[in-house]
């Protein structure tokens, strides 16, 4: 009998290594292409960048230096006016569909929501140069804005009712129980209580958009000089590095590669900054 | 001051399924009284008729009529969440918010209730906290550590301290101790005799010996029905219902 358990230890131990290998192996597979991808970003980009890179704008074909400032600014704009739209949206959709609404009516929003979700983004773009720009007569990062939060809608709002559905019904009837009304249940108990889940939600809506191009080239159009007037056409990151990496010359493909990486970088500093913000002030359980 | 309640052919159904048929009650002020009975029996749903907590529940309703105190409160423009406010409810689990602390957790009624005032927020949280016996133990760690991080009969306490400090004038109980261990139990309970002085408590049980501890009055439901209601001591020794005594005794449920 002593033989079986050592040979049964035996085996369990060398499945129990192989199976912690192949979850590292796998964890790193997963992690390999973001380091690759940044790791090449910094090696092609970071030689271009320099304060001027940061505060110029673009110089005429065939002058050296200038930089992106305007188009980092018109980005931060047009992604600002996009969440300015899309996160209370979504949000809001996501509340009605887990804590508001019953029957029908709530598959079909949430049907829409996913169909959303899978139009292609220059679709995106042409419905709102129809919508918007045609009727205005002109492009402008307002357009462009509407573009980005539309689409950042239907992630948000599916990610929220997952999140507000997590919260136990015991937590909504522990305040419906000391008279909370049922808005003030939802927005600061129920709602808060599932903020985390739906920061990551807003925040993976926001790094997505952050980088689209295409639903920009009709609405944002982009523009080579600075522009803080939403209703002009302005200049954006994915706009100016598509323009630059399909140009001829070397130069403004050394400037691509250093647009990338900066846009890259502002996705993640703004992306940490929103969750350091919010993350103070709620407890945590185990705090 | 506690409350009496006055219950009068309440009938209450979720969809279909009837699950209360008829109840008829009188419950004294500054009085424990338990509800016992099976699981399925009604006993939950009866005690959150009190609070209009049941109709919460999609496809929930009632009829039939309960008087809190001078407050019909099904009468039509009544409003629920008056109701709850001055009837506080202590849950079968214990369900502190999350991200609140101790401190938030206790002022939450008040403060979710538009009450904003620190001082008068401080002195509530004290005295409820005390009143719920859980202030010695929390007083250094109010606003640093959060409600679920405390052990479950302390998140216990802090839920009826929560309860508390709305100032109800009646505390419905369901099943309070089912998921807490002896000790944590033996606590509440002894809280429970310490609040009938001030409130009126309903609380609901399946542990008998609880309810010939705390409890002045008992009934005893089975499938929808209060099959009979009297002072604790009588229900427990002679009571008159033979599926009373059966079920005390332990023949079925």
């Amino acid at each position: 009998m002593p033989n079986v358990s050592r040979r049964l230890s035996i085996r369990r131990r060398v499945s129990n290594v192989c199976f912690i290998g192949l979850a590292g192996l796998a964890s790193i597979l997963v992690l390999a292409p973001l380091g690759l991808i940044f790791g090449y970003l910094v090696y092609k980009g970071i030689g271009s960048i320099n304060w001027a890179f940061l505060t110029h704008t673009p110089r005429p074909v065939g002058e050296a230096g200038g930089g992106m400032a305007n188009a980092i600014l018109g980005s931060t704009m047009i992604l600002g006016l996009g969440s300015l739209i899309g996160v209370p949206l979504g949000i809001g959709a996501g509340v009605y569909m887990a804590e508001f609404g019953h029957g029908r009516y709530v598959t079909f929003v949430r049907f829409t929501a996913d169909v959303l979700n899978g139009v292609p983004s220059i679709v995106v773009g042409i419905a709102v140069y129809a919508l918007v720009v045609l009727p205005q007569q002109h492009f402008s990062a307002f357009s462009g804005g509407v573009a980005l939060g539309i689409m950042m809608i239907p992630t948000i709002a599916r990610t929220t009712e997952e999140m507000l559905r997590m919260v136990p019904n015991t937590i909504r009837e522990a305040a419906l129980g000391l008279g909370v009304p049922q808005w003030r249940t939802t927005l600061q108990v129920t709602l808060r209580t599932a903020s985390k889940g739906v920061i990551t939600g807003a925040m993976l809506a926001f790094a997505r958009v952050a980088g689209e191009t295409a639903p920009l080239l009709f609405t944002a159009f982009g523009n080579q000089f600075w522009n803080l007037n939403p209703n002009q056409p302005t200049a954006a990151l994915p706009l100016q590095i598509f323009a630059y990496a399909i140009s001829p010359f070397a130069e403004w493909h050394r400037q691509a590669w250093a647009g990338a990486l900066i846009l890259i970088v502002l996705i993640v500093v703004a992306v940490s900054a929103v969750r350091f913000v919010t993350s103070r002030g709620n407890m945590q359980s185990n705090a | 001051m506690g409350v009496g309640i006055e219950v009068k052919d309440l009938n209450a159904w979720f969809g279909k399924a009837q699950v209360l048929k008829e109840i008829n009650i009188k419950v004294g002020a500054n009085a424990v009284t338990a509800v016992v009975g099976p699981s399925g029996c009604g006993k939950s749903t009866f005690i959150r008729c009190l609070n209009r907590m049941h109709e919460i529940v999609p496809e929930a309703r009632l009829t039939g009529s309960v008087q809190v105190g001078d407050m019909d409160i099904y009468a039509s423009g009544q409003d629920a969440v008056d109701v709850r406010r001055r009837i506080g409810m202590v849950f079968q689990k214990p369900n502190p918010f999350p991200t609140m602390s101790i401190y938030d957790n206790v002022a939450a009624g008040l403060r979710l209730n538009g009450y904003n005032k620190r001082r008068e927020l401080d002195a509530s949280v004290e005295h409820s906290l005390r009143m719920a016996a859980l202030w010695d133990e929390v007083k250094d760690v109010l606003k640093k550590k959060s409600g679920s991080s405390l052990s479950g009969g302390q998140q216990q306490r802090l839920c009826i301290a929560r309860a508390l400090a709305v100032q109800p004038e009646l505390l419905l109980m369901d099943e309070p101790c089912s998921a807490l261990d002896p000790i944590a139990t033996g606590k509440i309970e002894e809280l429970i005799f310490q609040l009938k002085a001030q409130y009126t408590v309903v609380i609901v049980t399946h542990n008998m010996q609880q309810a010939a501890r705390v409890a002045d009055f008992t009934g005893f439901f089975l499938m929808g029905k209060l099959i009979e209601y009297d002072k604790t001591e009588k229900i427990f020794t002679t009571p008159s219902d033979k599926r009373t005594e059966d079920y005390i005794t332990g023949r079925f449920g």
